[in-house]
């Protein structure tokens, strides 16, 4: 498939053939990381630098080994390692590694926009590996094509995206990506952690948990960050959990085989109860593991398109 | 008879005539031209517009302390070069203009670079440091030369000691200039909130984040009876809440910026760092209704917030990038735009750059009536120039406006008479 993109900021950049080829090239990996030998030589002599200017664990590993499974040489780079800390701009750090000449800067930055701003000033792929509260493209991809691996369709299905939505790149991707392959996506959040204009959003709104459950096929719960509350978001975190842990009470009133998801690191006990994260229905670790087949799909479509 | 100096064939209000200046001042606009006046010095103004020189109330200089940004100079010359004689340049520079020092080096530097104009009227800061914490000595200030008090850009919180800041600065008859922000509400915010800073993960900064300042002003003004002047207003509420004061003659006076009568929020998208200005560029609704608000008189001035930044400043992601728009060299002619685009006419645009701004701080302005100051500039209304950064004076280059091809250009501006800056065609 001809592939027009140098980079991946954002799902919107991406129609949906284009998505749907991301999870084809994917099912590919999925069921080679299933095999005794995972590594195939299909990227060797090609680097990819991992620069993550914020904390990160699960995703960064994610990208590393997907990089090295399609043989890659893979660089990690993170801020307190790096010239950020010595008041070095993002624009010379990039440009530094540019000269470097990897083939790809996976990039994670607290900075809405900060992958579009390499983007733009690098000639490399670039990849957001999140930026700010803005976008996680990859989340939102392997978030999609774990569904797809137990559903047939997503038309007509309803996902709730369950928490701290108005500080999410999660969400945002998510609601983009899935609300395009057909889904119906509602959100559930106290309003002060919905974002201001919600309303222009396609989704429908819901404050309280118990109605946001009725009759949907897939919830993802969304981390809470401890920090909300004391920046006065939230009264504490025993009410939210209260008013928003989801629970074993909310699969009575969702799809009989409602899927559970969260992209982690989660608090168990606030957002999600342990019995759901850990239960028949809970898609969590099979998130993880798609994840590292979407990015070498990812990894393996960029660095590899026509017209390099 | 023979005069100073004569402009021939310029259009004044839309009628060609001759210009007479004798000794600095206005002598006579001669309708239709004169054969009996010779002039030492003679201009064809043919094909121009006679223009009174703009006032400014609002600039950043940046000299002392962020010259790598801007200095008096560069700032002085932009100003000349788009059709200012003279500006008010805020006090956030480094150190601080909150003393007679700093107040007598930035006139040095300005009579020094230039001794013919444009001039500059340093504004002191309301609040020693600009800490918004105890009065500037505003009397030492004034005396060396300060023209109104403002803490521009760090808001007073205290509304204890804004009340008395405004009473102090009344007994020297200054009036002070208030930059409207709730800094509890607009904190770590980057851009208006609103779709588009939802959809950019971008924290945004609500509309009440300064109509709620702007109320508290209107209050304030009413209960002391003493003027305060709104400085950057950019929301449809401000706008209602400054008519609602005018009509209870309560005395408000308010500025707007001309970009945000020609930009929208949308400029942002693509995280745009030179759209970035605080307050933030509001919605499509909010330019209407400021566009309304100068028509109508509730917004009384035009001021550039001329905020120059380098450009290594503004080349970094949208969270780190400084606010502010570099406006001097840009801002008539985006300003005849709208009055090529019917927004409102040329007269609207004296009195919002000349007219009020003179009386509101008591500044000579030229009405082309004898014994005016020459203060005047010739504006070529049919010269389209693209915006690129070799086009500006200012050392700032940040401008949404860059790539633009814009209408209206000075080709020389006089002060007192006297030619003080022509343009190189």
């Amino acid at each position: 498939m001809h592939w027009p993109h140098k980079d991946l900021l954002d799902v919107s950049q991406l129609s949906v053939e284009e998505i749907r080829h991301i999870f084809e090239t994917a099912r590919h990996f999925l069921e080679i990381n299933r095999r005794p030998i995972k590594k195939v030589p299909t990227l060797k002599g090609k680097s990819v630098v991992l620069f993550f200017a914020e904390p990160s664990t699960r995703t960064r590993t994610s990208f590393d080994m997907a990089a090295k499974r399609l043989s890659a040489d893979s660089f990690s780079l993170s801020k307190s390692g790096s010239s950020l800390l010595k008041g070095e701009s993002l624009k010379d750090t990039a440009l530094t590694l540019q000269a470097m000449n990897p083939d790809a800067i996976v990039v994670r930055h607290s900075f809405s926009g900060a992958a579009e701003f390499l983007a733009k000033n690098l000639r490399c792929t670039v990849i957001n590996a999140g930026d700010g509260w803005h976008a996680h493209p990859t989340q939102a991809l392997l978030d999609g094509f774990t569904l797809t691996q137990v559903w047939k369709s997503f038309e007509g299905k309803e996902v709730l995206i369950l928490g701290d939505i108005a500080h999410s790149r999660v969400a945002r991707s998510d609601v983009d990506l899935l609300t395009r392959l057909g889904a119906r996506v509602r959100l559930c959040a106290p309003k002060t952690l919905l974002p201001y204009n919600v309303k222009k959003w396609p989704v429908t709104v819901f404050t309280d948990l118990d109605r946001a459950c009725e009759g949907v096929d897939a919830v993802i719960c969304l981390r809470l960050q401890l920090e909300r509350q004391e920046a006065g978001l939230l009264p504490d975190l025993r009410e939210y959990a209260r008013r928003y842990g989801l629970g074993r009470k909310h699969l009575a009133l969702a799809k009989d085989d409602v899927k559970i998801m969260h992209p982690g690191p989660m608090n168990r006990g606030i957002e999600i109860s342990s019995e759901l994260a850990d239960g028949d229905q809970s898609l969590i670790l099979d998130q993880v593991e798609a994840g590292v087949a979407v990015r070498m799909a990812i990894l393996f479509i960029y660095l590899l398109r026509e017209g390099r | 008879m023979q005069a100073d100096l004569v402009i021939r064939n310029v259009v004044l209000n839309g009628e060609p005539g001759d210009l007479i200046v004798q000794q600095g001042r206005i002598e006579e606009f001669v309708p239709g031209g004169t054969e009996s006046v010779q002039g030492k010095e003679e201009f064809d103004g043919q094909g121009f517009f006679l223009w009174p020189s703009l006032i400014d109330v609002h600039v950043h200089l940046r000299e002392p302390g962020f010259e790598y940004k801007e200095d008096i100079n560069s700032g002085l010359k932009a100003a000349i070069a788009g059709g200012f004689g003279q500006v008010m340049a805020m006090a956030n520079t480094n150190p601080v203009n909150d003393s007679a020092s700093v107040t007598e080096f930035m006139l040095e530097q300005a009579r020094k670079f230039h001794p013919h104009g444009p001039f500059l009227h340093p504004i002191g800061a309301l609040t020693r440091g600009l800490a918004g914490k105890e009065l500037s000595p505003m009397a030492e200030l004034a005396r060396a030369g300060c023209r109104a008090f403002s803490n521009d850009g760090l808001p007073v919180e205290n509304n204890e000691l804004f009340r008395r800041a405004v009473e102090y600065s009344s007994d020297l008859g200054l009036k002070v200039i208030d930059h409207c922000e709730d800094v509890s509400l607009s904190e770590g915010g980057l851009m208006n909130e609103g779709e588009i800073s939802s959809y950019l993960g971008l924290k945004g900064i609500p509309v009440v984040a300064e109509s709620l300042q702007v109320a508290r002003d209107i209050l304030m003004a009413a209960y002391l009876d003493t003027p305060i002047h709104l400085a950057h207003i950019s929301c449809r509420q401000s706008v209602e809440l400054i008519a609602w004061a005018k009509q209870k003659s309560i005395p408000i006076t308010a500025e707007t910026c001309p970009h945000y009568l020609v930009w929208d929020e949308s400029r942002v998208q693509g995280y745009n760092t030179l759209a970035k200005v605080n307050p933030p560029l509001r919605t499509r609704d909010d330019v209407l209704a400021l566009q309304q608000a100068v028509r109508e008189k509730v917004i009384d001035v035009l001021a550039t917030d001329h905020a120059p930044h380098a450009e290594f400043e503004k080349d970094v992601p949208f969270g780190e990038a400084p606010n502010g728009i570099s406006g001097l060299d840009t801002a008539l002619s985006l300003c005849f735009g709208l009055v090529l685009d019917g927004v409102f006419d040329n007269d609207d645009l004296i009195r919002l750059f000349v007219n009020a701004p003179s009386e509101i701080f008591d500044l000579e302005a030229n009405t082309f009536q004898k014994g005016d100051v020459a203060d005047f500039f010739l504006f070529a209304p049919e010269a389209e120039w693209e915006v690129r950064p070799e086009a500006m004076f200012s050392r700032g280059k940040n401008t949404p406006a860059l790539g633009q091809k814009l209408r209206g250009r000075v080709m020389a501006h006089f002060l007192r008479g006297r030619l003080v800056f022509e343009r190189a065609i």
